[in-house]
């Protein structure tokens, strides 16, 4: 392989990544950008997702059961998202700090209650084979380059999702109730939008997007207990960068996160560029602290 | 004399005492949740009285650990000679890093314990608060730089020991630490700290700076239009509650004989807002009740029942921060004035603190 | 010291008077709980431990039951607990029954070492069967050294180390990881990609690696490593992509290697195109894993499920009745049996429980027929054993494809590696 293959190798890489960052950030940045409070047991909602992936294949065999998952998993995972919602955070709205110990004790039942029903173990999702090959370039300037179709069905779905979302959010009804609740909640609810639901709504819409992220991500990795923890803390960070609930700030940071770790993994090892990204992190946040999209909004401070 | 009084005497007559009661084993326990309980008075301080949560406590606690376990490690070499701890030839280093030199004074490492975490807080939250980044962005970067930090620690396993971190201990100052004498030593030693803490803390509390720490926490933008600068404050609280993690830290180390990047990591750290959480974010002898009925819980239930413990983790943290945000100390405090203002403010439907 | 998947966290597999039991423990530890309680209020309750009542004697059984570790370290203790049940069944040793004292090292070294020193100074434990991880170990160490005990630990290990209060029956380096590189190059393979998880074992191991690939002639196309638990493997792949090496030498830990075999298998690098040599997958990670991902991958261990042998049968079919049928069982299991015996075999012979005489007897006493074939403890206190490497079959066990010349000494330390370091055995204890 050439060199400048292997570099437009990473920047591929880098997307692929950020698509994943979208993916499993995404449902984070939206139920944050209107109720101000941050769900640690997100992660919970993609192993959801790849446990509901898993079950899905056992009914549905073949190489379609993978497309048969998202929507079980979306479902599942935004039922879970609603009860969740409904039993825990609408009661600690006022409290985002607890919000967030409280869904953190939420996480860790929802692990024990997985290692007990599934085993510690994890369970397997295997791939369909028609996402297994590669799409190579055989001659030219990129001569070598290998892209493996996963990771550019992975970015399809990806696309799809923000696609979607950005559709909802842009020309429904409910998506103009959720901009205004986001704008303004009392004036809002003044004129008779029932903020209530629409906080349930886009609550169990996000970690329905976190339940579809697990099946993606099962597509490339393990299904444990544990798997969200792996992804939960750059998917905090994208949230943190990418401004209150902006779709488009989220993608943004996402991209930039994501090429920042595959460029830099050309020359640092993984645990090194761990620590370079969050370095990364605290001098954005002397440069745009508000996030790389700030909405504005009337909420100053309670 | 006032019951609290009669109990507090009581509490110091028998923690003085307690080496001579309890066996040797149960003092080990007994000094190291305690060692674990200076590190929770920093959490009270920060989280309950400034509102600052960190969900990074761990890295101070390592940061104060390390600093005395690289003078432990060293102790006993002959660096003239060109000595390493072992450590270093099977993470094929073959001299001593410059960094570890000065730790060979056992003064400058107990200086350290203290210093660096303080400053490295001190540094870090600055560039935060400045930038007017606070609540729960504050609290997720700090989860970062716990999982950034205990990631350094594994893959810099030849200046750190690694995965594996530092043990086997022997001396300081000279004086072997492992006897039965030694454990009731540092035993005493860390109860005369906590003692020490927890009067410090309530002098600070009481003080003008703990009022207006509290009057940043309730409403930080009223602070600043009020004409004060809130960022000092809040720096300043957050330095403190490092600096008592690092003192906890290193405690943690002499009491433990190890210290190791397990006890610093993303889930550590937030083990450590639970035992607050537990025991009362607003009141001092919450936080090391909290962290002493936690630990010892843990200690007795994990052993039989993992899963249940578990369980009871998480049921008991969803409960404590969701119905009993005094925590246990509140029961006890239910009616009090101050605690009233606690309960207005936590009830209060407010949207915003993320700002 | 590597982590690894296999049996559910608590005791879906245990049988039910086990249960009994440890519920009863937990009873009778709900009495400590006043110990803190008492404390707080100002008063002080003295806790009695039981005394040994005659006819039993105790033994520690220390491994994670909670905490990433746990799925590795409870099958390991199962299997401890088979031996010591066998032993009992066969009618004890010196006329004494062994009672078995559980604790959990929660995956945390302090918490190893606070167990660990409860179980000498607290239950008077003979000597303790338990840890996995290098750092449980390490932490345990001054423990054991301190307190005058003896703790057998099963593991394969990054060498470097002997204690005289630690009987290590895992394989030292030149007992896995040299032998899969002797194979390798016997087979041809000329350059090798060393790909790990980022903490002590991998890093050692592959420092030794290196020197002899070096000292072999042959060439080092790349040495990567991640976070403990890492998911991402699109940069490594590209490296490997580009550096296009042999065979590649993978010392990745648990869950990261579903990651990487995922990952390999969407960029078209499945174990037939392009070799991988584990040394952290045996049975129970293939199980977990799916062999249709990993099949043709290969591995090096002193132990496969598949050995021949009566005793090994024996041993497969008693761990399979008491834990369940589907059940595999791997090497570090099998080494955690096998101390269990070798401790017995060495109290017969020393006719006492005391730690020190037990260790001196221990020493090069032959265990003949263990299910690991013949094995027996150097005067460095590791095992001599045989080193095999396996192919992965579809059916998720492993066919023998090689073995080494004969039954390898251990060394601590590579003495390529380590130049002048050596174990000398201590006689003080």
């Amino acid at each position: 392989m050439q060199e400048s293959a292997y570099l437009l190798g990473q920047v591929f890489n880098g997307f692929s990544v950020a698509s994943l960052f979208i993916l499993a950030a995404l449902g984070l940045a939206l139920s944050f950008g209107l109720m101000r409070v941050i769900n640690m047991a997100h992660g919970e909602m993609l192993m959801l997702g790849g446990y509901l992936a898993y079950m899905t294949l056992q009914v549905v065999p073949g190489p379609l059961g993978i497309l048969a998952a998202m929507p079980v998993a979306f479902l599942g995972a935004a039922i879970l998202g609603g009860i969740l919602e409904w039993s825990v955070i609408h009661r600690l709205s006022a409290r985002p700090l607890d919000t967030l110990l409280a869904t953190w004790g939420v996480s860790l039942v929802l692990q024990q209650a997985a290692r007990n029903m599934f085993g510690a173990i994890g369970v397997e999702v295997v791939a369909p084979t028609w996402l297994n090959h590669t799409v190579s370039v055989d001659s030219g300037f990129f001569k070598g380059l290998d892209l493996p179709f996963t990771r550019i069905f992975i970015l399809i779905v990806a696309a799809l999702v923000l696609g979607g979302i950005a559709l909802v959010l842009n020309k429904t009804r409910l998506g103009l109730y959720v901009r205004a609740v986001n704008q303004d909640r009392p004036t809002a609810a003044a004129m008779g939008v029932n903020a209530r639901r629409i906080d349930l709504l886009v609550f169990a819409l996000g970690t329905g997007v976190a339940g579809l992220a697990g099946v993606i991500l099962a597509l490339l990795g393990p299904v444990t207990p544990t798997v969200g923890q792996s992804y939960i803390v750059p998917a905090f960070l994208v949230v943190i960068l990418g401004g209150l609930g902006s779709l488009v700030g989220t993608t943004i940071v996402s991209i930039i996160i994501g090429l920042f770790t595959a460029l830099i993994e050309i020359f640092v090892d993984v645990s090194v560029a761990q620590v370079l990204l969050l370095v990364f992190v605290i001098l954005f946040i002397q440069i745009r602290p508000q996030g790389v999209i700030s909405i504005r909004t009337r909420a100053l401070e309670g | 004399m006032q019951p609290k009084y009669v109990i507090g005497v009581i509490v110091l007559l028998s923690g003085t005492a307690a080496p001579f009661i309890i066996s040797t084993y149960e003092l080990s326990l007994l000094g190291r949740f305690l060692a674990l309980s200076i590190l929770a008075m920093g959490i009270m301080l920060t989280w309950g009285e400034a509102g600052i949560l960190s969900l990074g406590q761990g890295v101070f606690f390592g940061l104060g650990g390390y600093c005395l376990a690289l003078h432990l490690k060293l102790e006993g070499l002959n660096l003239a000679n060109g000595d390493m701890p072992d450590f270093m030839v099977w993470s094929g280093v073959s001299k001593l890093p410059a960094f570890w030199y000065p730790f060979a004074s056992p003064i400058f490492s107990l200086v350290c314990v203290v210093i660096v975490p303080g400053t490295f807080a001190a540094v870090f939250s600055w560039l935060v608060f400045r930038r007017r980044v606070g609540g729960v962005y504050f609290a997720l970067i700090t989860q970062a730089l716990a999982l950034a930090f205990s990631t350094l620690l594994i893959s810099q396993q030849a200046y750190t020991g690694g995965f594996n971190g530092l043990t086997d201990y022997s001396t300081m100052f000279g004086e072997s630490i492992t006897t039965t004498g030694a454990a009731k030593v540092i035993y005493w030693i860390t109860f005369v700290l906590v003692v020490g803490a927890y009067f410090f803390l309530r002098w600070l509390l009481a003080s003008r700076y703990g009022m207006m720490l509290r009057a940043t926490r309730d409403g930080e933008n009223r602070v600043r239009f009020l004409g004060y600068d809130p960022v000092p404050y809040k720096v300043i609280a957050f330095s403190i509650a490092a600096m008592l993690a690092g003192v906890g830290g290193a405690l943690f180390t002499l009491h433990a004989g190890v210290v190791s990047p397990a006890l610093v990591g993303v889930v550590p750290s937030i083990e450590m807002v639970v035992w607050v959480a537990v025991g009362g974010r607003n009141i001092l002898w919450g936080a090391i009740a909290g962290t002493l009925l936690v630990n010892f819980a843990k200690d007795l239930i994990s052993s039989a029942l993992p899963s249940l413990w578990l369980y009871g983790l998480g049921t008991i943290f969803i409960i404590s921060v969701s119905f009993l945000p005094a925590g246990i100390a509140g029961i006890f405090r239910a009616g009090s004035s101050e605690d009233r203002i606690v309960r207005r403010f936590l009830t209060r439907r407010k949207l915003s603190s993320a700002e | 010291m590597v982590q690894r998947n296999v049996t559910p966290l608590v005791f879906t597999n245990r049988n039910s008077a086990a249960n009994a039991a440890t519920i009863g423990r937990f009873l009778m530890s709900l009495k400590k709980i006043g110990f803190a309680a008492a404390l707080l209020a100002g008063t002080i309750l003295t806790t009695a431990t039981g005394a040994r009542a005659d006819g039993t004697v105790k033994v520690g059984v220390l491994q994670s039951l909670s905490g990433t570790m746990a799925i590795s370290e409870v099958p390991l203790e199962d299997a401890e607990l088979l031996a010591i049940s066998q032993i009992n069944a066969s009618g004890g040793l010196l006329g004494k029954q062994i009672v078995p004292v559980e604790e959990d090292g929660a995956s945390d070294p302090s918490t190893f070492a606070q167990k660990a020193t409860k179980l000498i100074e607290e239950d008077k434990v003979v000597t303790v069967f338990g840890g996995w991880t290098s750092s449980s170990r390490k932490a345990m160490l001054p423990v054991f050294e301190r307190l005058h005990n003896l703790l057998w630990y099963p593991v394969q290990f990054e060498g470097n180390e002997c204690s005289p209060n630690i009987m290590y029956s895992g394989a030292q380096p030149n007992q896995q990881a040299l032998p899969a590189l002797t194979w390798a190059e016997e087979k041809g393979y000329k350059s090798y990609f060393l790909l790990g998880s980022d903490y002590v074992y991998p890093r050692t191991a592959n420092l030794i690696l290196k020197k002899h690939i070096a000292h072999d002639g042959m060439t080092l196309s790349g040495e990567q490593y991640v976070p403990l638990g890492g998911t991402d493997f699109s940069s490594i792949i590209a490296q490997i992509q580009q550096t296009k090496p042999d065979i590649i030498i993978n010392t990745l830990n648990g869950d990261s290697n579903v990651s990487f075999f995922k990952q390999m298998a969407a960029a078209g690098l499945t174990p037939d195109k392009l070799p991988v040599m584990s040394f952290s997958i045996a049975e129970p990670e293939a199980k977990a894993m799916g062999p249709s991902l990993l099949a043709g991958s290969y591995t090096s261990w002193n132990y496969f499920q598949s050995l021949p042998g009566a005793t090994n049968a024996s041993f497969v079919d008693a761990y399979k009745a008491k834990y369940g049928a589907d059940a595999v069982v791997d090497d570090p299991m099998v080494h955690g049996y096998v101390d269990v015996y070798e401790w017995a075999a060495a109290v017969k012979k020393a006719n006492t429980f005391d730690p020190k005489a037990v260790r001196n007897a221990a020493v090069a006493l032959g265990f003949e027929d263990s299910p690991l074939g013949s094995v027996k403890f150097a005067g460095d206190q590791s095992m001599v054993q045989t080193g095999y490497i396996g192919e992965l079959q579809p059916d998720g066990q492993f066919k023998v494809i090689w073995q080494s010349p004969g039954a390898i000494q251990p060394e601590p330390y590579d003495p390529l590696t380590f130049p002048g370091k050596s174990c000398k055995l201590h006689t003080s204890f």
